[in-house]
């Protein structure tokens, strides 16, 4: 199977903090790959890494076999016209309507008329069931109708990859349905690479191809799903079924308790 | 030793903020610029920037004049030199006060205005977002800004003038009796384009390109936290005021200094 990302070796810190060492990833071509981790684990660090927003400490990082550290800034806008990106807020801009959001990329790298313009924007729209709401401003749009508006304008383009950011985060459960229902169409219509960066364990086992787990800056756990509801690591199943405590410990590092109410005195 | 260090890191710390404010001037509006497409850009700009400020300016600029006028009259009145009530109010707008209030009053309204924007922008991801829809937020979001403000701040400064001149007018003349004819005749013959007006002109596009400049870097680079846009609304309010006021008197000395 092709893959359409490498990682190799990655290693990664920010503000003298490590937060991945020496870490490989596959993203194959045409599929749903999900990276798993608890909060703060540095998901979204891998989506700007993957974009080219962040630069490695060392490592690879291709895409179609091209490094993205080591493109040239304009290299790197021509690649990320074949990439999109679902930020976890919406990122809509707020200063324009749903309609000249989902316009903007449009009008910023085509030369479509106007006419086709709106003809895309609202199949696009259609698509993800709001062509009602185009002339909305994005503050009068819901957190669920606001992430679909997010996605119709991250598939304006038609990108060959789309990376989400915690798409189901602080979702009801209807709208939850709603975008798991929509990442699975987008994929399977327009034969998309996807990426899922969550913690919604229940949500990914159902569309997701293959899975990575993070934890403790590195890969705990990779494989299908099967795979990952049958792996006998202790750290993937105190994920997978939400243990408050085990391999990953409650506690942040911290002193004894006793020592710290007792005072050192005694 | 600790403070020689401190004085070190502080040091270090607000050169490498202004190199990257250097940087990110020189991407938005040195490198590559894009004037046909910014255009549009820029008129939304100045309408939020510019047009926006005129209502503060009007009437700061309409009681500033009064006021002075009243001043002016009291002290003038004196020596019999009531006279000379025009040229003192209009040499005093277009030399220093149009100018430099208008500047401090744009660096609280306009300038805090943007970099709460641009911070919210960033702390809502559109600034990212841009990025990976390979648009240049520089060039698309800074630099329209950028130019709106240079654009807009000589021109609030002259209406500024303009109206304290009329408040004056209304003050010494209307009010105190000063004779209509001398307040405009003494004053057209004592103002002198290039010195007063173009030097005052100047004057108020140092002071934009500095407000505009702190105020969409400081956006650029808050902390994109509440705590974070809020610090740096406040650093941009700050920061500009002083450093128009500092400028104003190495300008004023450089134009107006003992040759
Ligand atoms: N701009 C930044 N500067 C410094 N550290 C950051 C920055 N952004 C995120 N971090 C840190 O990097 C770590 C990973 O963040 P993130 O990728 O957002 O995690 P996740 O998406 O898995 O919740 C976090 O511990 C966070 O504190
Ligand atoms: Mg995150």
């Amino acid at each position: 199977m092709e893959n359409l990302i490498e990682i190799d070796n990655l290693s990664f810190s920010r503000s003298g903090r490590l937060i991945y060492d020496d870490i490989s990833l596959r993203i194959q071509k045409g599929k749903t790959t999900a990276i798993m981790g608890p909060s703060g684990i540095g998901k979204t660090t891998m989506l700007r890494l993957m974009g080219g927003q962040l630069t490695p400490d060392s490592g690879d990082i291709r895409f179609k076999g091209e490094s993205i550290p080591q493109m040239r800034r304009k290299r790197l806008f021509e690649v990320r016209r074949q990439m999109s990106m679902l930020f976890q807020s919406g990122a809509m801009f707020t200063d324009m309507t749903v309609y000249d959001n989902i316009a903007f990329p449009l009008r910023e790298h085509t030369s479509l008329s106007e006419d086709l313009i709106k003809t895309v924007v609202q199949l696009k729209l259609q698509a993800v069931g709001l062509r009602g709401a185009a002339h909305l401003m994005p503050a009068e749009l819901s957190g669920g109708m606001a992430r679909r508006a997010a996605l119709a304008r991250a598939i304006a383009l038609d990108p060959e990859l789309i990376m989400y950011d915690e798409p189901f985060a602080g979702q009801d459960p209807i709208s939850m349905g709603v975008l798991v229902k929509l990442i699975k169409a987008l994929n399977d219509a327009l034969k998309l690479t996807s990426v899922v960066v969550t913690h919604d364990v229940t949500e990914v086992l159902t569309i997701a191809d293959y899975i990575y787990i993070l934890a403790e800056k590195k890969v705990i756990g990779s494989g299908t799903p099967e795979e990952i509801k049958n792996s006998d690591s202790p750290l993937v199943q105190q994920f997978l079924q939400g243990l408050a405590d085990g391999p990953v410990p409650f506690h942040y590092p911290a002193g004894d308790i006793k020592q710290a109410l007792l005072g050192s005195n005694s | 030793m600790n403070w020689l260090a401190g004085i070190g890191a502080v040091t270090i710390g607000k050169l490498s903020s202004f190199g990257r404010a250097t940087l990110m001037l020189f991407g938005a509006i040195i490198a590559k610029p894009q004037f046909i497409k910014n255009v549009p850009l820029t008129i939304k700009q100045i309408y939020a920037v510019g047009v926006q400020s005129l209502l503060i300016i009007v009437v700061s600029g309409l009681f500033i004049g009064m006021v002075m006028a009243l001043q002016g009259y009291t002290i003038l009145v004196g020596y019999g030199a009531e006279g000379s009530l025009g040229p003192m109010v209009a040499l005093s707008l277009l030399r220093e006060l149009g100018p430099v209030v208008t500047a401090l009053l744009f660096a609280g309204r306009a300038g805090s205005a943007l970099t709460a924007e641009i911070g919210l922008m960033k702390a809502t991801e559109q600034l990212s977002s841009l990025e990976m829809m390979a648009v240049d937020p520089l060039r698309r979001i800074i630099a329209p800004r950028f130019w709106a403000g240079m654009i807009s701040m000589p021109m609030l400064a002259l209406i500024f003038s303009a109206v304290g001149i009329l408040g004056g007018h209304v003050v010494g003349v209307d009010w105190l009796g000063v004779d209509s004819g001398s307040y405009w005749s003494i004053m057209q013959s004592t103002v002198d384009w290039d010195k007063d007006v173009v030097n005052g002109i100047i004057k108020s596009a140092v002071f934009a390109f500095v407000i505009v400049w702190i105020a969409t870097y400081k956006g650029y680079d808050s902390i994109p936290t509440s705590e974070g846009i809020s610090k740096a609304t406040t650093e941009t309010v700050v920061y500009s005021s002083l450093a128009v006021l500092g400028l104003d008197f190495v300008l004023t000395a450089l134009m107006f200094g003992i040759e």
